[in-house]
């Protein structure tokens, strides 16, 4: 058997990504998360009387919060894995990167383990999200003043 | 109307990622951060605040917004203490991302254990 042979056994007998039900449980996934969120919005303005922006930042919070205990529980990664971007395109998805990264290589010690390693996969977000905005910002103040 | 706005926009949003992810050789590392350069861009074109007010926590709860707060509390720091005021100012409301998500790794990562 030939190289070529090969890969094409490998390429048929390999397991097909169900593309279109992946897209379709992303879509619910990520759907429902935006409506939970807008119900807790409205919750939290009309019963502790906050303005929209403070009731989105308590929402990220305990959007943080509940990934992060999720994940440490053991609960989260089979729902990442079955929910795939329905969950890791909402902020759950940063916090649940960053929480599984710590409690990967916490048996590497508190500095060499948790504290080299937690951002390793949701630095690049905020890296990318730093840089970006504040060449953004300054594009913006060179051509509007 | 908000609630059905929020749905099909959040939902929109992760099916795009979806087939992205599905279809390319890009890893959820790549996405996440096209993600968030996009909101900052959407941001910077004066678009993402009308989808945040049309689609309300729909486009709050994304990665998207991360770029978005970043971008406009860097600008509103620029306008109050000029160019020094960008770095002061550049991560004032999306703080609660990064602080909780600090606070909150490292506590339960002490209480519990990974499980494999």
């Amino acid at each position: 058997m030939n190289k070529e042979e090969y890969q094409k056994l490998v390429k048929k007998i390999s397991p097909k990504e169900p593309k279109l039900r992946n897209a379709i449980v992303a879509f619910l996934v990520g759907g429902s998360v935006g409506f939970i969120g807008e119900v807790i919005v409205n919750v939290l303005m009309k019963s502790f009387g906050l303005s929209r922006v403070d009731s989105c930042a308590w929402l990220a919070f305990i959007l943080i919060l509940f990934a992060s205990l999720l994940t440490a529980i053991g609960k989260f990664d089979n729902w990442v894995v079955k929910a795939k971007c329905g969950l890791i395109i909402p902020t759950t998805g940063f916090a649940h990167s960053v929480q599984s990264a710590a409690l990967d290589y916490k048996k590497e010690g508190f500095i060499t383990g948790i504290g080299a390693n937690m951002f390793k996969l949701a630095g690049s977000v905020i890296l990318f999200g730093i840089v970006s905005a504040f060449f953004l910002v300054l594009l913006k103040v060179m051509l509007y003043g | 109307m908000i609630y059905l706005n929020a749905f099909l926009f959040a939902g929109a949003v992760c099916l795009i990622c979806q087939i992205v992810l599905d279809n390319t050789k890009l890893t959820p590392g790549h996405i996440t951060s096209g993600v968030t350069v996009i909101g900052a861009i959407l941001s910077f074109l004066g678009i993402y605040d009308k989808i945040v007010f049309h689609c309300g926590a729909g486009a709050t709860t994304l990665i998207s917004n991360f770029g978005h707060m970043l971008y406009t509390s860097g600008l509103a720091g620029y306008e109050e203490a000029g160019f020094l005021g960008l770095f002061t100012k550049l991560l004032c409301s999306s703080g609660v991302a990064i602080v909780g998500v600090v606070i909150f790794s490292f506590v339960f990562t002490l209480l519990f254990k990974a499980k494999d």
